[in-house]
């Protein structure tokens, strides 16, 4: 027994110590990553971030150097707070909260202690830097816009969350990143890929080599360039025609699909999101009323009204549920049931399709509707095929498209009324949606794709923003041709009813000459709730529109919010962009001074008074102020003049 | 006849072996760890690994005089031996060198030796002497206390000069002495008194007493013919009074670096920013050995590829953390194949003990085992963080020259012993 003890023992030990080298080295231990290792110290070389250019090769955005304060809290040695604060132009409390926000994150990885240092201050930091042991400065770029436009397309870039940080691995604390607009959508091609080198550090953080003779470094790839489908001249002429309205305006060139300019209205300037006053900024606009970082002509889901008409002429015909020369007689409205929907037209006038388009007659829809869901007598199937239709047009679903953001709208089917009418369901069920209101919804880049689509007659591309990356080819799902479910000969009577909307129609006072222009009016009800109170605001003005008719150059839709009737704000600012891209200059001077004489800011802030308003009709017309209106001058001026 | 005569010089291959792997592979190691780039230079002053391989070269003269010296030597001069290890011990208090805060090492030229590594061979021959003296009853409490004092000199030397690792590992001459007889409540006593210990730390001096009480009761109960009621109570009385006492200990007389090592090693600290506290500062050593052991996986990363050996992240690598090396370089296998390399070399010098003829023999084979196996433990138990962190080398496998040839001369002598065991009457 004696002599089995320390045999015993010594066996034990044995044992116990591979358990805890099984322990320590198999069943804790990951794989060795270079990126965990303490040991190695790892030092980004960041390329420079790819310019985006305009259609017309104009730079729209290129870069500017910044310098970051990074610090690396436990390799902080005791250091004279006081002068590191003076030459960091911050206060101590404020240098304490920073570095222990650093320290929190983590003690051992680099932290960002202040941002975007100007080149003043980086200058006296650079000599005395030395000094201050834990801290070093990253040298970064970053954006500068050459214009002020455009700041909802081209989005901006800013530090990387921790969000981010856990989805991909590529990005370190303190690296940049695409956050809204291009630049999100391209962040991988506009990047680049940082270079890496490992260098092998001692207990004292003193380098002593690279690693493993550089075997694992990589060297950095450059960013590439990319050209966008805006064009800049438009693009700046749509925003200074929304200035002082909220809405939309997309413009679409139908031959390709390419977007010619994306104008949400309110915008901002997109350098207010560049630099150390980019957060500040940043919450100012995300948390002002009007909302510009919200962009209306992507993400705006509103009613189409009027412009839907024209796909619903489209479907009657496609169904043959109707010719272009049958007749629908107006009651000034349409009875159904014993409901009945108003219309502008006298009683007794009798529309054909191209009467009915150009009138926006809500009989002659209302007719179309119902017969298209009757078609089988069976409303439930009518309504599916409508919606079919609809949906070939990319309405009712994310286009897909290379946009940051976007909204699916909704083209109603069965399936949606399945809660609300769960047995018995008739086509008088959903009227509304034969003037493009009840359950129908749309963006504005919708609208003017299926504008685009009708000038195309029966196709068109997904609606995108790239036009060329430096040295690739542009998606094909961007030059591959979508058809719609509607036959190509059906399409003549409704862009003739589109053109008499010009010529006759609502439209008549919006022509430009030598330009046959195609379009439609809408005016849309719509909604609040106020103190839980549903409101009727004044009502939204939209119109959509393409030319030339035979060789189509240009599709556009226009939402103004609040705008009141079609032709009254949308079609004149769709009538100027049109003009100003087909000729390059503006005839109708009297268009322009209309737009740029009024606002609707009055409108925008009745719903906030606390106060009952009145709409539509009883509003009265709000000229901007004398500055704003000389301001406005000013920039059109600038603007013709190249 | 002829082979009578070739068993004078049968030597056990099999630990020479053993002794010749573990040394050679420690060496590789202390390549590793002080490698700081440059042409690597065998034999050179200058560099850490340089040195230890001069070490190496002299074990060989060490190796050849121990086994030319005739066997019955050792038994013969033991005492003069031990006397003279104790004078050197002494003799540090007036001529020797304070390194780290502990003062033993005698500075000659620019080399440094450590008497209290030799001592440990010096102390084992005078127990091995003791007890096989042929008037010693190790069942006498007389012949106790005399093997006891012959033990607690040199422990108590070293403790003065401020060196509590070899103080520790004199209590390897425990096994020792319970192999030779020494009655078996000094086993449960030291069993009881480290358990207690522990339970009062980790849970508190009261959980602890009525831990103890209850054991003590159940045993009361079940051997009520053995022991006698008064004994229960004094051992309850001794139990609560010890809990108690260590818990004070620990509290008041135990300086605070101290009490911070135990209280880590217990996970007495849950506070996690004083837990961070401490991995940086006393801990640092502990928490970088332990990542670099951890981080060398299954397989390692490969000699001379260890980037934290490479960093220098571990302070001491070389000498009592080189386990560190082999764990990242050499991965569970490789640390694995060490613990085993040891492991086979202590069964290995148990065995010879055993097979001892003379009790001298036997006793002194016992107390080399009982010593390698000590630093054994302690050493690769702190470097992993298994045993509160004590300062002492890994016997064969650490730089250094003292303790290299220390242990050279501990085993060699006890080969020689091994060797002569045919030539005993």
């Amino acid at each position: 027994m004696r002599q089995l003890f320390l045999f015993v023992s010594i066996i034990f030990v044995g044992i116990l110590f591979i358990f805890r080298l099984f322990y320590l080295q198999v069943y804790t231990s990951n794989e060795h990553d270079l990126f965990e290792d303490n040991a190695i110290r790892k030092v980004y070389d960041y390329p420079k971030r790819g310019f985006i250019y305009d259609r017309n090769g104009e730079l729209l955005v290129a870069n500017q150097p910044s310098y970051d304060v990074m610090v690396i809290p436990r390799e902080v040695e005791p250091l004279d707070t006081l002068e590191f604060c003076s030459l960091l132009k911050i206060d101590k409390e404020q240098f304490i909260k920073r570095f222990n926000r650093a320290k929190h994150y983590s003690p051992r990885l680099p932290s960002v202690l202040l941002s975007h240092l100007s080149k003043q201050d980086y200058a006296a930091l650079q000599e005395k830097m030395r000094k201050f042991e834990g801290f070093y400065i990253q040298k970064r770029s970053l954006r500068h816009y050459q214009r002020t436009i455009g700041a909802n397309v081209l989005g901006d870039i800013g530090e990387v969350n921790t969000t981010d940080l856990k989805k991909d691995s590529y990005y370190k604390m303190g690296d940049l990143k695409g956050k809204q607009g291009v630049e999100a959508s391209y962040e991988k091609t506009l990047r680049g890929v940082k270079g890496i080198k490992f260098i092998q550090k001692d207990r004292f953080n003193r380098n002593i080599g690279p690693y493993k003779n550089s075997t694992f470094d990589t060297i950095p790839e450059q960013g590439k360039d990319i050209t966008i489908t805006i064009d800049s001249k438009l693009q700046e002429y749509g925003e200074l025609l929304m200035q002082n309205k909220r809405g939309g305006v997309i413009a679409i060139e139908p031959a390709s699909g390419e977007i010619l300019a994306m104008v949400a209205a309110p915008t901002y300037d997109p350098n207010l999101l560049v630099g150390r006053e980019r957060s500040k900024n940043f919450i100012k606009l995300r948390d002002s009323i009007a909302n510009p970082l919200f962009n209306r002509s992507i993400q705006g889901v509103y009613e189409p009204g009027s412009p839907f008409k024209l796909m619903n002429a489209l479907v009657g015909l496609q169904e043959g549920v109707i010719t272009p020369n049958e007749t629908v007689t107006c009651y000034a409205g349409y009875k159904y049931g014993n409901r009945f929907m108003k219309c502008h037209c006298y009683i007794g006038k009798r529309n054909n399709m191209i009467s009915g388009i150009q009138e926006s007659c809500n009989a002659y829809f209302s007719t179309v509707y119902r017969k298209i869901l009757d078609k089988n007598s069976n409303a439930s199937e009518g309504i599916d095929t409508w919606s079919k239709h609809a949906k070939s047009f990319g309405l009712g679903d994310y286009l897909n498209n290379d946009l940051f953001v976007g909204q699916k709208g909704r083209i109603p089917n069965r399936a949606y009324y399945k809660q609300v009418y769960p047995k018995t369901f008739y086509s008088t069920y959903t009227i509304s949606n034969a003037i493009g209101q009840g359950e129908v919804a749309t963006t504005p880049i919708q609208l003017a794709n299926m504008v685009a689509a009708i000038a195309n007659r029966g196709y068109y591309y997904t609606p995108h923003i790239i036009k060329s990356i430096e040295g690739e080819t542009v998606p094909d799902k961007f030059t591959k041709i979508k058809y719609t479910s509607i036959d190509k000969q059906h399409f003549e009577p409704v862009i003739e009813g589109m053109q008499q909307v010009y010529k006759r129609g609502t439209a008549a006072s919006l022509q430009v000459k030598d330009i046959d222009i195609c379009g439609k009016t809408g005016t849309v009800e719509n909604f609040v709730v106020i103190d839980s109170v549903k409101t009727q605001l004044t009502d939204h003005s939209i119109f959509v529109a393409f030319a030339p008719k035979n060789d189509p150059k240009i599709a556009i839709a226009v939402f103004v919010e609040n705008g009141y009737w079609g032709s009254r704000f949308a079609g004149k600012i769709a009538s100027l962009m049109i003009e100003k891209h087909i000729k390059n200059e503006i005839t109708r001077k009297d268009l322009e001074e209309w737009i740029i004489r009024h606002s609707l800011e009055d409108e925008y802030a009745k719903p906030y008074s606390g106060e009952p308003f009145r709409i539509n009709e009883y509003t009265k017309l709000q000229f901007v102020d004398d500055s704003e209106y000389k301001r406005l001058k000013r920039e059109l001026k600038k603007l013709q003049t190249p | 006849m002829a082979r009578e005569t070739n068993r004078h010089y049968k030597f056990d291959w099999i630990t020479i072996i053993l002794f010749f792997l573990i040394v050679g592979f420690g060496w590789l190691n202390i390549l590793s760890a002080s490698y700081t780039g440059g042409d690597i230079d065998y034999f050179t002053f200058s560099k850490s690994y340089g040195k230890q391989s001069i070490f190496i070269l002299f074990t060989f003269c060490i190796i050849i005089v121990i086994l030319g010296i005739e066997a019955k030597f050792y038994e013969r001069f033991s005492s003069i031996i031990y006397i003279v290890s104790m004078l050197s011990l002494v003799g540090l208090f007036i001529f020797g060198k304070n390194v780290n805060g502990a003062t033993s090492w005698y500075a000659i030229g620019s080399m440094t030796l450590q008497p209290s590594e030799f001592a440990k061979a010096a102390t084992a021959l005078a127990v091995a002497k003791q007890i096989s003296d042929l008037n010693t009853n190790i069942n006498s409490f007389k012949d106790q206390i005399q093997t006891f004092v012959i033990i607690i000199i040199p422990a108590l030397l070293v403790l003065l000069q401020n060196d509590t690792g070899s103080t520790i590992v004199y209590g390897a001459f425990f096994f020792v002495l319970y192999r030779e007889g020494l009655p078996k409540y000094y086993l449960s006593l030291g069993m009881s008194v480290i358990i207690l210990s522990v339970l009062a730390l980790k849970f508190g001096a009261l959980t602890a007493s009525i831990i103890a009480s209850v054991i003590i009761f159940g045993y009361y109960y079940f051997n009520k013919k053995k022991v006698s009621f008064f004994q229960v109570i004094l051992a309850l009385l001794l139990s609560v009074g010890l809990s108690y006492g260590v818990k004070l200990f620990y509290d008041s007389i135990l300086k605070p670096h101290q009490q911070d090592r135990i209280s880590l090693w217990l996970r007495l600290e849950k506070d996690p920013v004083k837990l961070e506290e401490m991995k940086r500062t006393f801990a640092y050593n502990l928490n970088e050995s332990e990542k670099a052991i951890s981080s060398g996986g299954f397989t390692g990363k490969g000699f001379m590829e260890g980037t934290r050996t490479t960093g220098k992240f571990v302070p001491e690598q070389h000498t009592d953390y080189i386990f560190s090396t082999v764990g990242e370089e050499w991965g569970f296998l490789g640390s694995s194949f060490v613990v085993i390399l040891f492991i086979l070399l202590l069964l290995r010098i148990l065995h010879l003990a055993e097979s001892q003829k003379s009790q001298f023999s036997r006793v002194y084979g016992y107390g080399v085992a009982s010593i390698i196996f000590i630093h054994f433990l302690i050493n690769i138990g702190m470097v992993m963080g298994l045993i509160p962190t004590i300062g002492i080398p890994l016997p064969l496998f650490s730089y250094g020259g003292s303790g290299l040839w220390a242990f050279t001369i501990l085993i060699f002598i006890f080969i020689k012993l091994d060797s002569n065991k045919i030539n005993e009457w």
